[in-house]
């Protein structure tokens, strides 16, 4: 049954540009699923351990640029006479590459995370998100500062001149994006089913406990944090290789803001959570725009519908609508235990 | 078997327990008792490695684990069960009960203590599949009690196990962790019921103040004046 869901489900997105012909609804899609995969690392770290962190959009700029700028070439001096060059590299190096910088940011954000917890953690990512932002705005010989970073080539894979699939067009990037988006879901569903994930929650639920029955906890902090930059990061990556313009506005609070409502909203530390809360969330504005509902308007219908999410789910959609149908599930055939909702309810 | 020689813990400056000294023997139950504030969590926390000591030195069955990771020193034998909130609430029995053997690989023999336990506990069979958080004071008690267990340990360290319990449960906890002593576990306890914690104990540990003032066996305290008159409202 919930196999042959999800089955209908993927048929389903896989088959939106056979049959969409508006190409700007298309783009939202795309966007969508970008924020989407970025939500979804946000969550691993917000749902699963527990840790809130407002920076989360420096590890998607950070993508973007590393990427942009290996595929680009830079040229900057780092001393008045010592000069560092790089000559362009192929897209999807500087994807990998962009993602790996990211994981690397992450990981020193996860060592910190050992010092500091809670109302400080938010803090330093906050900081740590600021400073990096004001790095690509005033390094201009890198990163071309507020000119920004402009023909980014766009993803070609394959052998040059034999058989190449270009990532021009927006179908193909759309299926890019899906295809990055199932395989990050599938990375995060492994994780947090295997013994780490269990750590990851117990340290959420009760962190001394958690210690006390031998979970290392600083280790699945890091970890966490590490494989959640990677994946902001590779969302990054899609991104400044679809849109092909990165400027320091990539690093904006606002973004990290949208991450954390499609978490929150669609139903944190749950996997389906962030891909629920993101669509919605992401579409919103577009379905607002096309019921010809006024500009200031969308913004407070938009504001206004999160306050609703929040104050009647705080669990978020996906585990309003699960304990939903399992209750009425329950109703329906009265032999089966109670408690199996009640399992559910804690997941 | 654990040997805990000039103990001494800070809270930064703070000295919680100094030049603290104590040992406990394979197979006994010892307790510490004392005020709120006297040192006893903070001794229970060093042992079982969560918080590492200023200085001093503890070692249990030969090894020094006075700087040694919680992990390690659980991996040794040493399971805690520690005050206050004591399960992971948003998880199932099942899942709280699987977190005891977090560190043991050997699925088969886990699955044999489980089934034990549940014949032990048959109450948390029952739930076993609700969220620990929606179970009953005196059933996350003995929840506790049995993911600490689930680790085989040699030695298991109760904090404050009556706390926050009604008073029929408190004795059933008490039963329970005598017949785990029966079972040839050695048991430290903490305990604020000072009465229910000396008629149990083979030996016990008065705290004042970080310091060790008196320790020698269950009955002598109990019939110690100034225990008496300190400890038991007596």
């Amino acid at each position: 049954m919930k196999r042959g869901l999800t089955l209908a489900w993927l048929l389903f997105l896989a088959s939106v540009p056979l049959w969409l012909d508006n190409l700007y609804i298309l783009h939202v899609l795309i966007m969508t699923g970008i924020f989407v995969i970025a939500a979804m690392s946000l969550n691993l770290l917000l749902g699963y351990t527990g840790q809130l962190s407002l920076g989360h959009v420096a590890f998607f700029g950070i993508g973007a640029y590393v990427s942009s700028l290996t595929t680009l070439g830079f040229s900057v001096h780092l001393l008045p006479d010592w000069q560092v060059s790089a000559d362009p590299k192929p897209v999807w190096f500087g994807m990998l590459l962009g993602t790996v910088v990211a994981g690397l940011f992450g990981w020193a954000i996860g060592r910190l995370a050992f010092k500091v917890r809670g109302a400080y953690f938010v803090i330093v990512t906050i900081s740590f998100a600021e400073v990096i932002r004001l790095v690509a705005l005033n390094w201009v010989e890198l990163t071309q500062g507020p000119m920004a970073l402009n023909n980014i080539p766009y993803l070609r894979l394959g052998i040059p001149e034999v058989f190449e699939v270009a990532f021009l067009r927006k179908p193909a990037n759309y299926y890019l994006v899906l295809a990055v988006g199932i395989l990050c879901y599938i990375i995060i569903r492994r994780l947090v089913k295997s013994r780490a994930g269990r750590a990851m929650i117990a340290l959420r639920e009760n962190e001394p406990l958690a210690s006390s029955v031998g979970v290392d906890v600083t280790r699945y902090l890091v970890l966490a944090t590490v494989v959640s930059a990677a994946m902001a990061g590779a969302a990054g990556t899609l991104y400044a290789h679809y849109v092909r313009i990165v400027d320091p506005d990539v690093f904006l609070f606002i973004y990290t803001v949208t991450m954390v409502i499609m978490v929150i909203s669609g139903g944190k530390g749950t996997l389906a959570g962030p891909v629920v809360g993101g669509i919605i969330f992401g579409l919103l504005p577009e379905v607002l725009r096309s019921a010809r509902v006024p500009p200031e308007m969308q913004w407070v219908v938009y504001g206004v519908l999160m306050i609703l999410v929040v104050y009647f789910l705080p669990q978020g959609i996906v585990p309003a609508v699960r304990d939903w149908w399992l209750s009425r599930r329950a109703a329906d055939a009265p032999d089966v235990p109670a408690e199996a909702t009640t399992k559910a309810a804690s997941r | 078997m654990l040997k805990v020689e000039g103990l001494t813990c800070r809270y930064g400056k703070v000295a919680a327990v100094r030049e603290l000294s104590m040992d406990v023997n394979a197979g006994e139950l010892v307790s510490l008792i004392g005020a709120n504030g006297a040192g006893k969590t903070t001794t229970l926390k060093s042992i079982s490695g969560v918080l590492p000591p200023a200085s001093g030195r503890i070692t249990f069955l030969g090894e020094d684990i006075t700087r040694a990771t919680p992990k390690r020193i659980l991996q040794l034998g040493i399971a805690h069960c520690p005050e206050g909130r004591r399960v992971f609430p948003y998880m199932s029995v099942l899942e709280n009960l699987e977190m005891g053997s977090y560190l043991r690989s050997d699925s088969a023999e886990v699955a044999e203590d489980m089934a034990k336990l549940f014949e032990r506990f048959p109450i948390l069979h029952e739930r076993r599949n609700q969220a620990a958080g929606t179970l009953s004071g005196g059933e996350q008690q003995m929840l506790a009690i049995s993911r600490a267990l689930m680790s085989r340990p040699k030695l298991v360290l109760f904090d404050e196990p009556s706390l926050g319990l009604a008073p029929n449960l408190v004795e059933r906890t008490f039963e329970i962790i005598k017949s785990i002593r029966a079972q040839g576990v050695t048991v430290v306890m903490v305990e604020q019921n000072a009465y229910a914690a000396l008629e149990l104990s083979d030996r016990a540990y008065v705290l004042d103040q970080g310091r060790v003032i008196m320790t020698g066996t269950g009955a002598e305290l109990l019939n110690n004046p100034h225990v008496k008159a300190a400890y038991l409202g007596a």
